[in-house]
C-alpha cells in the first residue's frame, strides 16, 4: 500500500492568520462603537471608504504581481489597516483624504515592499502619517463630541454626512472644535485647574476629556481582551502605558502652566488605548522577543510624551511607532533570548567562533 | 514532593490517549516472514554474522555491533535467512537499506539462552557487555545504543538516574501500557542499571500526570527502593530528553554536550524494561510494545510486536481502510513521520503506527505569510525565535541561524503546530541544518587541501634553492679544475666525458634507494601521528567547552588527520615488501 508523505508535526491548531486578523477587527468594535456615538456618522463613513479602498487596491496589487487574490485577501490584512486608519482618520473628512491614506497604505507601505509580512513599518500609520503631513488642516478638524454639542445643534445626519465627505463641504461651525490635547498644546499660561474649569472638554469630563476617554477605556476593553485571546502578549503594550505614565508623572510639574497635563489625562487621550492595543501590537513591524517588545514598546511611550509635550503635534503614536519600527531591528539584535543550554544570550549578528 | 521546574513554551495538542487504553497488551500472529535493518539505531549500521539460506533460531545473533556507536540485531522468530539485502526501510527520506530477511518457520524456537538471576553479583563491565550484546537502543524513539550510554558512567561518576516514562506524543501509550502492566519487571531494570552505574543517589521516574494508573502502579512497586515517582503537568514536549532533565533537577544540558556531563543517565523505561529481559531472562532484544492508533483502524491498541514484523501485518489485523487514511504515521504526530509504504518493517524505535483519518489528521493548508506574531517563540522548549530562523532559513543567512542556534533546535514541531500561517517550520530547519553541515565538511575538505598545497609548495622552494646552491658549487668546481689543467684541448673531452659520467651518478642517487624512501614515509607518518593527536586533543577541548559547530569543524578535522596516518601506513607497508 502506497501512502502520502508529508513532513512532522501532523496536524495543527486551530487558530489561523486570518482568523487571528478577524479578531483584531471585532476588538475594536467597542471603541469603533463610542467612537461613533460621541461623533457621528463619519466614523461609519470613512470605515466604508476605508475597507473598500483597502480590498480594492490590495486585489489590483495581487492582480500585478500575479498573485491569487483570493487566497491573499482572506488573510483580513487589509481589512485590518483600513480599519485602523478609519479609526484614526477624523470624523466628515473629505472622501479623497480616506482614500489616499488607506491607497499609499496598503500600496507603498505595505505590497511594494513584499506584502503581508514584510513591510517594515506599519502600514496604517504611514498612511496616517502621509495624509496628516500633506493635507494638515484637514486632518486636524476634529468633530465636537455630541455631548458638548449646544442644545440647538445635532451632529450631520447620514445623508448630510455623506454630503459633507463627498461633496467636500466643511462640516458647519459648532460641530467642530479642539480636541484636549490641543489645549494643553495651544496652552498659554492657564494653570492645569484652570483649563480643566474653563473648558467645557474637561469641566463636563468624568476624568479626562469628553469623547476621547471613553472612546480609550472602550479600545483597553478591547485590547484586554485580545491579550486574553493571546493574540499578543502583554510587553509592548504595558511598557507603552507604563512609560507614558512615567513621563507624564515625572513632568506633571504640580499642574502649574508648563505642565503638559496628567498623566490620567495622557492615558486616556487621543491615540494612547488605540496605539496601545492595536498598533504596537503590530507583530509585523515591532520587535520579535518579549525583552524587545518592553524596549519597542517603552520607546514609543516615551516618544508620545516627548512629541505631545515638546514637539509640534498634539498627539504623536503615529510618529512614534514609525520611529520604534525603525530602531525594532537594532533592538532585535541585542534581545534574543538565552536558548536553553547557553550560559547568555547571543546577539543576532554573533559570528560563530572558529579555531 | 520533589520540586518541579517549569520549561518555557510547550504545547497542548488533544492526548488522544485514551482510544488505544481500552485493551489490554496484544499479540499478533506470526508473520510469514520478519524484515531486520541492519540500522534500527542511532549510529553505523551492524555487520552481518549470518549467510542466506542458514537456519537461525529465535534469539540468535544475525548481526553483531561495529565500532563505534552501533547495536547487534537478533532473530526475532525461527527461521531460515532467505535474503540479505537492500529493503524500503521506516525513514523519512522513503529510502532502502540492508536488511536481514527472516522466513519464519512457524516454530518460534529459541536459542539457549543465558541469563543472569543474580546481577547483584555481576560487575558493571560484564552488564554493559551482556546490555549491548542484547542489542539493546533507546525505546522512546531516538535509539540511542544503551550500552554506549551506561559506559558513560566509567568516565564521570553518575549521580542522577532519570527514567523517561513522560511519553508526552498524543495517541501513544506503549509506556503508559508498559507500566500498568508490567510496573514489576521495569523496576527491576531500574535497578539494574542502577547497580551497573554504582548506585546514583538519586533515582527518578519522571512522568506525565495524564496517567495515573502508571502513576500509581510505578508508586506500589517503588515503595522502599528509594527510587522516586515524579509527575508533572502534561505538555508538549516535557519527554524530550533536555526538557525532562530541567523539570526535574533544574539543570540544562549545555549545548553541544551530554546528560552525562551533569553526571545523569536518561533512558526510557521501555529501555528498562527490554534491559530487564536481557539480564534476568536471558532474552535479546526481539520485541517491543508498539501502539496502534487512528480512526482509519478499526482496532485501537497496543501490541507486542516482534521486531520486523511488517507494518501491513500489524495493520490487516485490526481493519485497517486505507480509504479513510490521510496518511500512514510511524511515530507519533508531532515528530513521527509519514510511511510511503507499509511494507516496511517495524523496529526498535517503532513506538507508534498512526493511521488517521481524513477529519482526524486533515491535509494541510497552504502556508500563508509569516506575521511574525511570535506564538511560535511562545511555544518554542528551547527559547528560539522560530520566526527569524524560518526567515533566515529561506534566506539561507548561515550565519545568522547560528548566532540563532538553529542547532540547538529538538525539532519537537510546537512552532509548526501552532503557527496560525500553517508554515512548515520544522521541515526548514531540518534542511538548514543540513545545508550547514555539509558547507562545514566541505570547508573542512578544503582547509585541508589548502594545507597540502602550500606544503607543497614550500617543499619546492626548498629543493630549488637546493639545485641552486649545487649549480653554483658545480661552477665553482669547474673553474677550479679549468685553472688548474694546463691543456684546454685535452681537457674538453675529458670533462665531457666526466659529465656523462657525474649525470649518471647523480641518477642513481636521485632515485632514493627503499631505505630512504622508508625513512621519509616514517617520518611522514610520525608528522601525521602528532597532527592526530594534537586534533584530538582540541576535539575534546571543544567537547567540553565549544559550541556544536565547532565540534563538527573540530570532528572533521580529526577525520583527516586520521585517514592521513592510514594512507602513510598503507604506503610504507606497501614499500616495506
Amino acid at each position: 500500500m502506497v501512502f502520502k508523505q508529508v513532513s512532522s508535526p501532523h496536524g495543527h491548531a486551530r487558530q489561523k492568520t486570518g482568523e487571528i486578523m478577524q479578531l483584531v477587527v471585532l476588538a475594536t468594535l467597542p471603541g469603533f462603537l463610542v467612537l461613533t456615538y460621541q461623533f457621528g456618522w463619519g466614523l461609519l463613513i470613512n470605515l466604508l471608504i476605508a475597507t473598500l479602498s483597502a480590498i480594492s487596491a490590495e486585489a489590483l496589487v495581487l492582480k500585478l504581481r500575479n498573485r491569487p487574490i483570493d487566497f491573499y485577501l482572506r488573510d483580513y490584512s487589509a481589512v485590518v489597516t483600513a480599519v485602523l486608519l478609519a479609526l484614526a482618520l477624523p470624523p466628515l473628512a473629505p472622501w479623497w483624504l480616506v482614500v489616499v491614506a488607506t491607497v499609499f497604505s496598503i500600496v507603498i507601505a505595505k505590497q511594494l515592499y513584499g506584502g503581508l509580512g514584510s513591510n517594515p513599518f506599519n502600514p496604517a500609520m504611514v498612511g496616517y502619517v502621509v495624509a496628516l503631513i500633506s493635507f494638515p488642516i484637514e486632518m486636524t478638524t476634529w468633530v465636537t463630541p455630541i455631548s458638548l454639542l449646544a442644545a440647538d445643534i445635532s451632529h450631520p445626519g447620514l445623508l448630510e454626512s455623506l454630503a459633507i465627505v463627498f461633496t467636500d463641504n466643511s462640516p458647519v461651525d459648532g460641530v467642530t472644535g479642539a480636541t484636549p490635547l490641543d489645549l494643553f498644546k495651544h496652552n498659554d499660561g492657564l494653570l492645569v485647574e484652570q483649563i480643566y474649569q474653563n473648558n467645557t472638554l474637561f469641566s463636563r469630563a468624568s476624568f479626562a476629556g469628553v469623547g476621547w476617554e471613553w472612546a480609550n477605556v472602550a479600545f483597553l476593553i478591547g485590547g484586554l481582551a485580545l491579550l486574553k485571546a493571546r493574540v499578543f502578549t502583554w510587553h509592548g503594550p504595558m511598557a507603552m502605558l507604563g512609560t507614558l505614565a512615567l513621563m507624564s508623572m515625572l513632568f506633571w510639574d504640580g499642574g502649574s502652566s508648563n505642565s503638559p497635563g496628567s498623566p490620567i489625562m495622557h492615558l486616556f487621550s487621543g491615540a494612547s488605548m488605540l496605539g496601545a492595543f492595536f498598533i504596537v501590537t503590530d507583530p509585523v513591524s515591532s520587535t520579535v522577543s518579549n525583552r524587545g517588545r518592553l524596549i519597542y514598546g517603552a520607546l514609543i511611550g516615551l516618544l508620545v510624551y516627548v512629541i505631545r509635550a515638546w514637539g509640534s503635534y498634539p498627539d504623536a503614536v503615529a510618529f512614534a511607532v514609525l520611529l520604534g519600527n525603525f530602531a525594532a531591528p537594532f533592538i532585535d539584535n541585542y534581545t534574543v533570548p538565552r536558548t536553553y543550554g547557553h550560559d547568555k544570550s547571543r546577539r543576532a549578528t554573533a559570528k560563530e567562533k572558529s579555531e | 514532593m520533589r520540586q518541579i521546574w517549569n520549561t518555557p513554551g510547550g504545547v497542548h495538542p488533544p492526548d488522544n490517549k485514551e482510544q488505544s487504553l481500552t485493551k489490554n497488551i496484544g499479540h499478533l500472529p506470526l508473520p510469514e516472514k520478519l524484515i531486520l535493518p541492519l540500522t534500527q539505531h542511532a549510529g553505523t549500521a551492524a555487520k552481518t554474522c549470518v549467510v542466506v539460506g542458514e537456519k537461525v533460531l529465535k534469539g540468535q545473533k544475525l548481526a553483531s555491533a561495529s565500532a563505534g556507536i552501533s547495536a547487534a540485531v537478533h532473530a526475532p522468530s525461527s527461521g531460515w535467512i532467505t535474503a540479505i539485502e537492500e529493503r524500503s526501510v521506516a525513514h523519512p527520506s522513503g529510502m532502502s537499506a540492508a536488511c536481514i530477511e527472516i522466513t519464519c518457520d512457524g516454530e518460534d524456537r529459541w536459542i539457549e539462552r543465558v541469563s543472569y538471576p543474580n546481577y547483584q553479583q555481576a560487575s558493571a563491565m560484564q552488564l554493559r557487555d551482556l546490555i549491548a550484546d542484547a542489542g539493546i537502543a533507546g525505546l522512546g524513539g531516538a535509539g540511542f545504543p544503551s550500552a554506549i550510554k551506561l559506559d558513560s558512567g566509567t568516565k564521570k561518576p553518575i549521580d542522577t538516574l532519570i527514567i523517561n516514562a513522560t511519553e508526552c506524543e498524543p495517541y501513544i501509550t506503549a509506556d503508559d501500557i508498559l507500566i500498568c502492566e508490567r510496573a514489576d519487571q521495569i523496576i527491576q531494570g531500574i535497578d539494574i542499571v542502577s547497580h551497573l552505574l554504582g548506585k546514583p543517589k538519586t533515582i527518578l521516574i519522571g512522568i506525565e500526570n495524564n496517567k495515573p494508573e502508571a502513576i500509581a502502579a510505578l508508586n506500589q512497586h517503588c515503595q522502599g527502593t528509594g527510587i522516586e515517582v515524579v509527575y508533572f503537568p502534561t505538555k508538549y514536549p516535557s519527554g524530550g530528553e533536555k526538557q525532562l532533565i530541567y523539570i526535574l533537577t533544574g539543570k540544562e544540558v549545555p549545548s553541544g554536550q551530554l546528560p552525562a556531563d551533569l553526571g545523569m543517565v536518561c533512558l526510557n523505561s521501555g529501555t528498562a524494561f527490554a534491559i530487564k529481559r536481557a539480564v534476568i531472562d536471558g532474552e535479546p532484544l526481539i520485541s517491543r510494545i508498539t501502539t496502534l492508533a487512528g480512526e482509519a483502524c478499526g482496532v485501537n491498541r497496543n501490541y507486542e510486536i516482534l521486531i520486523g514484523t511488517p507494518v501491513s501485518h500489524l495493520l490487516q489485523h485490526n481493519n485497517f481502510d486505507q480509504a479513510l487514511c490521510s496518511r500512514l504515521i510511524m511515530g507519533g504526530p508531532m515528530m513521527g513521520f509519514s510511511l510511503a509504504s507499509s511494507e516496511v518493517p517495524l523496529i526498535k524505535t517503532s513506538t507508534c503506527i498512526l493511521a488517521p483519518s481524513h477529519t482526524e489528521i486533515p491535509d494541510d493548508e497552504p502556508p500563508q505569510p509569516c506575521i511574525r506574531c511570535g506564538l511560535c517563540s511562545e511555544a518554542c522548549p528551547a527559547s528560539l525565535l522560530p520566526q527569524q530562523l524560518y526567515w533566515y532559513s529561506r534566506a539561507k543567512d548561515h550565519e545568522r541561524l547560528q548566532s540563532h542556534n538553529l542547532f540547538d533546535c529538538i525539532e519537537c514541531g510546537a512552532c509548526s503546530y501552532v503557527c496560525p500561517s500553517n508554515i512548515p517550520l520544522v521541515q526548514y530547519y531540518r534542511s538548514s541544518k543540513g545545508d550547514i553541515t555539509n558547507a562545514l565538511a566541505t570547508k573542512a575538505t578544503a582547509a585541508i587541501s589548502r594545507e597540502r598545497f602550500e606544503f607543497r609548495q614550500v617543499r619546492l622552494e626548498k629543493a630549488d634553492i637546493a639545485r641552486e646552491s649545487k649549480r653554483e658549487a658545480r661552477r665553482l668546481n669547474t673553474e677550479q679544475a679549468k685553472k688548474m689543467s694546463p691543456s684546454t684541448t685535452q681537457s674538453t673531452g675529458s670533462s665531457a666525458a666526466d659529465i656523462i659520467k657525474a649525470a649518471q651518478l647523480r641518477g642513481i642517487t636521485k632515485q632514493a634507494s627503499p631505505e630512504q624512501q622508508k625513512a621519509k614515509l616514517q617520518r611522514t607518518l610520525l608528522a601525521a601521528q602528532m597532527r592526530l593527536e594534537e586534533a584530538q586533543q582540541r576535539l575534546v577541548q571543544v567537547t567540553n567547552k565549544g559550541s556544536a559547530h565547532q565540534q563538527a569543524q573540530q570532528l572533521a578535522s580529526v577525520e583527516a588527520a586520521r585517514r592521513k596516518v592510514e594512507q602513510t601506513t598503507q604506503r610504507l607497508t606497501e614499500v616495506s615488501h
